[in-house]
């Protein structure tokens, strides 16, 4: 069973989608074939107008500096320090000595500062990652995106470690920043209270296809409840908390993936 | 299970203001100039100048040296001479560990709590503990003594060749056999044993109906492991005497003698890969 | 009830006198186990008669007298301010080498384990993961080469160039270490969690950086726990490569064993059991203090 079926998706710069849906839907490894991550089998991805996976490896590395990834399980080292894990979504916009120098002295403190504090974590700054909750360490990586030189944001289940309170929190802040900056913002979510709050286009898939592509005012709970027909604790409870260590699918050969994106 | 209470913001940073320097630097900074600063000692110490590897005597004579590995030594005779010599390196380290087994397995017997019975009903007894540690102490100063010094000793006593290097294995190892048979044994059940004891058998009778039959693949496995290191330090043993291929490297190693260094060398190297892959072997078929 | 029929039945089995089915032989392991002990026994036969071992003669009364009195020269141990002071370099000189031929070969070990533990990049060509998996095999291949010759055989070669002393030492050590200290480093980046480098290298970030910011601080600790142990192995090492002309302990008890000076050589030995001791204390301590 391929992961992601034929689909067509076109994102306008500037736009912020949300996509949900059960579990199974393939909504991790959409994000994953939008971020380069992922080859798709046929089908077509294009990313500003050029064609990824045919670009040289150069010009590659540079496309996959202008997007930014947040894996659903935060990819932080655990003995690391919240400055330099922040500082490490900035990676792609500094030389080689600036990197190794800012891992001696953080180069840019005043920078992570204001990204935590947007998430209310000025003053874990110089906590060891390991010593923080996980909801903590969940704003953490969101933190990052605040950092890196990207416009394309591409975050898989931001709230599914925060509580009600802190996830309106994020969120609000997500979008509110992704809409400062002009950044288009693709967020996967379990969330879909949250989502049809604060996104304009809803896009619903279910077993690696594409179920609907909406403004979310014209999402009827009528669909909703087909969407998640045999899942409906997942409509309405928190997301599932992914086993301990869970990461990126690896480029394996098994996931099929059809889809034409513009 | 640890209890933290947060109540408000950590030390160094008030709300709303960036912070001015990272608290972790001046710590940083502290270590790694003590670092540097103690590394010059140690170089004075060790007479550390490797300039003196690229002087042109050292070329010279290194040059020389490496030159006289080409050819290799690959005479019939000379090669007969390496293959006994090969064997009865091996032969050194299978009868080390042999005689390094007798002397360990009586000693973890006899070191090891989970034969106590004294301990079957709360605290083990002062007499049987003190006994205990005593040879555990025996054990720790059979280790620490290194295999070359006991050597070295034992050649005065009984002569040159091969038994002054099969008895320091021997003693050697047995000190190491015997600490890590006790391990093996401490750290696996000791249920089964203690109820053999509590029953009324014998501490022989529960080593080999409980603790032996539990624990001897492991046990096994390990002295495979040792015998693997034992035929490397046979070789390291024939360079003060006690025969073997170690003692043929060093007398052509003193006579600059390249070919044949280079060719006992080779043989010395796939010998220790074979030992390793017939260890590893074994150890897979112990499970 | 199946069950009890099933015991009945068997019990009937066994308890019928001579009459009805033997009882199964009990297999003690086969004919596999039997041939591999048969050649056990053989090899340790074998080895023990052909080397001619001079049993006799360390077994008899007279050699365990002459034994003895050996032993007995070794007390009272030589403990004259002068010689403890000679004691005393060549104990700092064995920590010394140590110590510096455990970094060099901690640093050298990094510096080869990072080729050592390639893993083909998603998306590279062809090309490229050949001759990254060439380099790959090209360093275990020299780690394993490094790896296989003892510190001290190293020692004796390196005496050419360098000549006498503890240079030779510390850079037999540095070799042979590094030959340890690489492979289980190769190891432990081949198997460090993958989730912080798969997010950066998503972003484009790779090579130096992504090693420095996602799989080294994953497994720093665990390198310098490597290196700390390995240091316990090293100084016992260390202490007899003088033998062959490396400097420290190993060359005073060369010497002084060889013109017969047994208490000297006795303080020597205690000097080595005291500084084994005191880098085994130091070396478990640093790394119950890193594990915190």
């Amino acid at each position: 069973m391929p992961a992601l079926q034929r689909l067509d998706l076109t994102v306008a710069p500037g736009e912020q989608v949300a996509v949900i849906g059960p579990s199974g839907a393939g909504k991790t490894s959409l994000l994953q074939v939008l971020a380069c991550a992922l080859p798709p089998e046929s089908g077509r991805l294009m990313l500003d107008g050029a064609a990824p996976w045919a670009l040289p490896r150069r010009a590659l590395q540079r496309l996959r500096g202008r997007l930014f990834l947040a894996p659903q399980v935060p990819p932080l080292p655990p003995r690391q320090r919240v400055v330099t894990a922040v500082l490490a979504g900035a990676l792609p916009a500094m030389g080689l000595w600036a990197s190794l120098r800012s891992l001696v002295y953080p180069t840019d403190l005043a920078g992570a500062f204001a990204a935590l504090q947007r998430f209310d974590l000025g003053d874990k700054l110089f906590d060891r990652v390991d010593r923080l909750s996980g909801g903590e360490r969940q704003r953490v990586g969101l933190a990052r995106a605040l950092l890196a030189p990207a416009t394309l944001w591409l975050i898989d289940e931001p709230l599914s470690a925060l509580d009600p309170a802190r996830a309106r929190q994020a969120i609000n802040t997500l979008v509110g920043a992704a809409a400062e900056r002009g950044v288009t913002l693709v967020a996967t979510l379990h969330q879909v209270d949250a989502a049809l709050a604060n996104f304009s286009r809803i896009v619903g898939m279910r077993d690696g296809a594409l179920v609907f592509d909406l403004p979310a005012a014209q999402v009827t709970p009528d669909m909703l409840a087909r969407l998640y027909a045999q899942h409906e604790h997942e409509l309405h409870s928190a997301a599932p908390v992914p086993a301990n260590g869970a990461e990126l699918a690896t480029v394996l050969p098994g996931p099929r993936v059809a889809m034409q994106c513009r | 299970m640890p209890l933290s209470l947060r109540a408000g913001p950590s030390a160094g940073t008030t709300t709303g203001q960036p912070p001015s320097h990272d608290p972790a630097w001046l710590g940083r900074l502290f270590w790694t100039t003590a670092a540097l600063v103690l590394l010059w000692p140690l170089m004075v110490a060790t007479e550390f100048r490797p300039w003196i590897l690229l002087a042109p005597d050292s070329l010279r004579s290194g040059g020389s040296f490496l030159a006289s590995f080409f050819p290799p030594a690959l005479g019939a005779e000379f090669l007969a001479m390496v293959a006994r010599e090969t064997w009865r390196t091996v032969a050194m380290a299978t009868a080390g560990i042999t005689l390094a087994l007798v002397l360990a397995l009586p000693l973890t017997l006899l070191t090891t709590r989970a034969l106590s019975v004294s301990a079957l009903s709360g605290r083990m007894a002062r007499g049987p503990f003190w006994l205990r540690q005593a040879l555990k102490w025996l054990l720790i100063v059979l280790r620490s003594i290194p295999e070359l010094v006991w050597a070295l000793v034992f050649v005065r006593v009984v002569g040159l060749g091969p038994t002054a290097g099969v008895l320091a294995i021997a003693l050697t190892y047995g000190g190491m056999l015997g600490k890590v048979y006790g391990e093996i044994l401490e750290s696996g059940e000791t249920a089964p044993t203690e109820a053999l004891l509590r029953n009324g058998s014998s501490r022989l009778q529960a080593f080999g109906y409980a603790l032996l039959p539990q624990n001897a693949a492991e046990l096994a496995s390990y002295t495979v492991y040792r015998w693997e290191c034992a035929i490397r330090s046979s070789v390291v043993l024939g360079f003060v005497g006690a025969g073997g291929l170690g003692q043929q490297l060093d007398s052509a190693m003193k006579m600059f003698n390249g070919g044949e260094v280079v060719t006992m060398l080779a043989v010395f190297v796939a010998l220790v890969a074979l030992a390793d892959r017939c260890s590893a072997g074994l150890r897979r078929a112990l499970g | 009830m199946a069950s009890t029929a099933h015991a009945h039945a068997a019990a009937a089995r066994w308890s019928a006198p001579g009459g009805g089915q033997r009882p199964p032989r009990p297999r003690a392991g086969g004919r596999k186990t039997t041939a591999f002990l048969l050649g056990l026994a053989l090899l340790v036969v074998a080895s023990f008669a052909t080397l001619d071992l001079q049993w006799a003669q360390f077994l008899s009364l007279d050699a365990l007298r002459s034994m003895g009195r050996f032993l007995a020269e070794f007390f009272p141990p030589d403990l004259s301010p002068a010689f403890l002071r000679k004691v005393l370099a060549g104990t700092l000189e064995t920590l010394a080498m140590s110590v510096l031929g455990t970094l060099l070969a901690a640093c050298a070990g990094l510096l080869l384990a990072v080729p050592a533990s390639a893993r083909p990049d998603a998306g590279d060509p062809v090309a490229s993961t050949l001759v990254r998996h060439a380099l790959r095999s090209a360093v275990r291949w020299a780690f394993n080469m490094l790896r296989a010759v003892p510190e001290l055989v190293w020692a004796a070669l390196l005496l050419v160039s360098a000549g006498l002393g503890p240079m030779a030492g510390t850079l037999a050590l540095a070799l042979h270490t590094t030959g340890v200290l690489g492979r289980l480093f190769a190891e432990a980046l081949e198997n460090a969690p993958a989730g912080p480098a798969q997010a950066l290298r998503a972003q484009g970030v790779g090579g130096l950086r992504l090693l420095c910011y996602a799989t080294l601080p994953q497994v720093l600790p665990q390198l310098m726990s490597y290196a700390l142990y390995r240091w316990e192995n090293n100084i016992r090492a260390a202490a007899v490569l003088g033998v062959v002309g490396a400097g420290g302990l190993g060359q005073l008890l060369a010497f002084h064993m060889g013109l017969f000076h047994m208490g000297k050589t006795a303080t020597v030995l205690l000097a080595m059991l005291a500084l084994v001791a005191l880098v085994d204390g130091v070396s478990y301590a640093a790394r119950r203090l890193m594990t915190r």
